[in-house]
């Protein structure tokens, strides 16, 4: 089990002065204090973990994020910054003694510039109407995580989050270009702006993927780009995983760049075939879904290519989408795969990345591991990029299954740090890997990481507990508070 | 004195001892790009042209590890025999500066060197997947990895790119690389002035051509490399099919502009090179800003200064060079460019000019903070390249 920080109680017995307080910065109502009220912010996408905050604010300026910040250090109490609460990895898992500052409330689209090709917005914005604002004038916001209608580009920005698409476009940090953040101390700071790499220290970088623990962003300025004409996909099955590791690598070195290139294996395949009917072939060992972009000659050019790249690899199955119905199809199963599973059992999603020519024995070590414990593990993941999405099928109410589940994730992320990869790739640490960050990296290195944060940070009051293992973190926190 | 250590644990050692003695070090690659930034006082140069092998080179996963003193060069050699490149086309900057050497991959990183293809592909910072560095304190520490995607821990990595070897001497680096295009074409319309010209770079970059650069020069400029008027010059890749549909498109969309011609020649090493500008001894400075801002700067500052610029990046890096005079006309400078937003950075001066003038973009009062907070976690003792980003 992942433990947390002992609460303050001389924080929590403030509480009503705390809330009264701070319904003097935001409406009344926007001050959350009702235990069953509280319940619905106790949790993230990794549900597992639950622990109600003391309370939650939900703030509609950057002026009063600043006012709020500025209120809780004074106060001592901790911070939570929380976009739409979908982290897989606890990014935003309160502690007993915080307050959770919800963006929920900020989602206003500021400016759209399209000359520039930039969109400013207040950060609570779900990724999804980021790309809603700009899609009819055939724009798009690049990075997709699965999570899009729901996530807000504040969690995007904190855990530098990617989808299926950044094999060609890039993930978040590739497409910030500015952030107004409000720092630990209350004060509203700018980096970066509408235009590209500023001098200096590159503090946007730092920012994204900092899992909110350096200040919170309030609003951004992103790149958008020009929607392509269409895109096709293409279902290749192999009688191996190793054969279509393979064919993965030979179609990326061919410079053959598909938008999104993934994969699935068997158990994969058959829970989602039977759940979304997409006509994947049951006899295959590993499917790859490769999608390319462009007008329909340039998507017939190189969809003929991947093909002919493809062809010594010997797939079993070869099928070409020829129009809108038949892509929808192909990725109906893909898309599927996550809500049929979550159909069969409860699950863990995993993270990890791995060079690709680790991933056919990555994937042989993943079954070996899974019998071991006696657990299922299917695989959908960004094949592209290495990126591991193993999803262990496990039962959350016997408490014997759910430790089993996670030894096994655990497991399995060291496995991925073994093969020269790391333990996440786009989900974030958050609570979930903290305890493992010791396998990638040595304790002076997170001691270098962690003096990042004083700088930004110095009493350690945004997100603390997440990241940082909490045997370096703990007595750190104390010394630093106690200075 | 010069050091050239042959081992990363040789690195750190030279820095534990520079950290005892309380003994400042400049930290060099080739020295290519020692004009860059502000001048350095230290007894004691710490070269890493000794650490300059490769690493790893995975070409299936387009990835490449080497060691920081490794020449561009090698390194591009190396790709190409692959037929692969550096995703973010690093400008070279010994004739715009007058030095010699050979430049490195470590020092194109530390100053985020990033060219014309920037646009479309990302700067250095963005090809980044990990490094090994020495820190202040002289340990030797990882940050990131060698794979596509990695949110493990800060991104470290690209904090230290661009950071001039203030925070820690970079020793190994893990890079995204890129295939090359079956065809490269770039197309010119000649004659436009610089508002229509941005304005039709950012017509073409509105349309999902995958424009790999996007340039103007105005005419004093242009001449410089052989063309008769302006020219706004966009460059497509692609396979045949792509790359002659997409030109296609292009011609199509901008004939309000002018005709649209293929040309033959590759003017983007000029333009990454700032060649233009080589050879002369004027000031030349780097401002980044939105782009349609560009060319009313540039109409300010070629009256108030006598300026003579180009743009890249679609109109978002304006090259402006100005008489160096004794302070780089940096009053002027920055003063236009707070009616807009961006950051100017001094390119090109005389030590003298550059020690006395910012060479970067002056900080807000939170933000310096930041800076040196950053440099006293990283380099408690200020014995890496002091002074080299602020005084």
């Amino acid at each position: 089990m992942i433990e947390m920080p002992v609460p303050d109680r001389k924080i929590i017995a403030r509480r009503d002065d705390i809330a009264a307080r701070l319904r003097r910065i935001v409406p009344a109502e926007q001050v959350i204090h009702a235990a069953e009220e509280l319940k619905a912010y106790e949790c993230d996408g990794l549900n597992a973990y639950r622990q109600p905050p003391m309370l939650v604010v939900l703030p509609d300026t950057t002026a009063q994020v600043a006012a709020v910040v500025t209120l809780c250090r004074a106060e001592g109490v901790p911070i939570i910054p929380r976009g739409s609460g979908t982290s897989l990895a606890g990014g935003s898992l309160p502690t007993a003694d915080s307050v959770v500052l919800g963006l929920s409330r900020m989602k206003d689209v500021m400016e759209i510039d399209y000359e520039n090709r930039t969109i400013r917005v207040q950060t609570g914005i779900t990724n999804l109407a980021v790309t809603g604002a700009v899609q009819p004038d055939g724009f798009f916001y690049a990075p997709d995580p699965s999570s899009q209608l729901a996530c807000a580009i504040g969690g995007n920005i904190a855990m530098n989050s990617g989808g299926a698409h950044c094999l060609k476009y890039g993930v978040t940090t590739n497409n910030l270009l500015g952030v107004t953040m409000v720092m630990a101390d209350g004060e509203v700071v700018e980096f970066g702006g509408a235009h590209l790499d500023a001098g200096g220290y590159d503090f946007l970088s730092l920012i994204c993927g900092s899992e909110g623990q350096l200040g919170i962003c309030t609003e951004a300025t992103l790149k958008i780009l020009p929607s392509a004409e269409g895109a096709r996909p293409m279902l290749f099955g192999f009688d191996t995983n190793e054969v279509a590791g393979e064919a993965v690598a030979a179609i990326i070195r061919a410079g053959l760049c598909p938008v999104a290139l993934e994969f699935m294996d068997k158990p994969a395949i058959t829970v989602s075939e039977n759940f979304a009917k997409a006509g994947y072939p049951l006899d295959v060992e590993a499917l790859l879904i490769v999608e390319v972009e462009g007008s329909d000659a340039e998507i017939d050019e190189q969809l003929t290519r991947i093909e002919a790249v493809v062809a010594p690899y010997a797939p079993s199955t070869v099928k070409r989408s020829g129009n809108d119905i038949e892509s929808a199809k192909i990725w109906a199963g893909r898309k599927a795969a996550f809500g049929a599973i979550g159909q069969l059992a409860d699950y863990i999603c995993l993270d990890g990345c791995v060079p690709l020519s680790q991933l056919p024995d990555v994937l042989k070590q993943t079954a070996e591991l899974a019998k071991k414990y006696d657990l299922r593990v299917a695989n959908v993941f960004h094949a592209g990029d290495g990126n591991l999405h193993p999803l262990i099928m496990y039962e959350a109410n016997d408490p014997d299954s759910s430790r089993k589940a996670e030894e096994l994730g655990a497991d399995l992320l060291r496995l991925c740090v073994e093969k020269d990869g790391c333990l996440t790739g786009e989900h974030g640490v958050g609570i979930e890997k903290r305890e493992l960050m010791l396998t990638q990296f040595n304790e002076r290195e997170l001691r270098q990481q962690m003096a990042i944060k004083d700088v930004f940070d110095p009493s350690w009051m945004l997100n603390p507990a997440k990241v940082f293992p909490l045997s370096l973190s703990t007595p750190h926190v104390e010394d630093c508070r106690a200075a | 004195m010069t050091d050239a250590p042959d081992t990363e644990e040789g690195v750190a050692r030279i820095v534990r001892d520079a950290m005892a003695a309380a003994a400042p070090l400049e930290i060099r690659g080739g020295g290519t790009r020692m004009g860059l930034g502000r001048p350095v006082q230290a007894a004691r140069t710490l070269s890493l042209a000794a650490l300059d092998s490769t690493v790893l080179y995975e070409p299936g996963e387009l990835t490449l590890v080497a060691q920081a003193g490794m020449t561009l060069k090698a390194v591009e050699a190396l790709l190409d025999s692959e037929n692969q490149q550096l995703t973010f086309e690093p400008p070279d900057h010994r004739a715009l500066l007058g030095t010699g050497g050979e430049p490195t991959l470590g020092g194109a990183i530390s100053v985020a060197a990033s060219g014309p293809r920037r646009l479309r592909m990302g700067a250095a910072r963005d090809a980044l997947l990990g490094m090994r560095y020495v820190n202040g304190q002289g340990e030797t520490l990882r940050a990131g990895g060698r794979v596509m995607k990695n949110v493990t821990g800060y991104d470290v990595p690209k904090l230290l790119c661009g950071a001039y070897g203030t925070l820690g001497i970079v020793t190994e680096i893990g890079l995204k690389v890129m295939p090359k295009s079956e065809i490269v074409q770039t197309v010119a319309i000649a004659g436009l002035p610089d508002g229509k010209a941005i304005a039709a770079l950012a017509a073409a970059l509105a349309m999902p051509c995958d424009v790999s650069a996007a340039a103007h020069l105005p005419e004093t400029v242009s001449r410089e490399l052989g063309f008769a008027h302006s020219a706004t010059l966009l460059r497509v890749e692609g396979f045949e099919t792509q790359a002659t549909y997409r030109i296609e498109r292009l011609t199509e969309a901008l004939a309000p502009f002018g005709p649209v011609e293929r040309i033959d020649s590759d003017p983007w090493p000029a333009i990454r090179d700032a060649m233009m500008f080589a050879g002369d001894d004027r000031a030349v400075w780097r401002i980044s800003m939105k782009a349609t801002d560009a060319p009313l700067l540039v109409a300010d500052l070629r009256e108030r200064i006598g300026a003579e610029a180009f743009y890249d990046w679609g109109g978002g890096l304006v090259w402006l060079a100005c008489e160096e005079g004794r302070d780089a006309s940096e009053g002027a400078i920055r003063q236009t460019l707070a009616g807009f937003d961006g950051h100017a950075t001094l390119m090109r001066a005389s030590d003298a000019v550059r020690a006395a003038v910012s060479v970067f973009q002056p900080e807000s009062a939170p933000v310096a903070r930041l800076s040196s907070g950053l440099k006293n976690a990283f380099d408690p003792a200020g014995i890496l390249n002091p002074g080299r980003m602020r005084a």
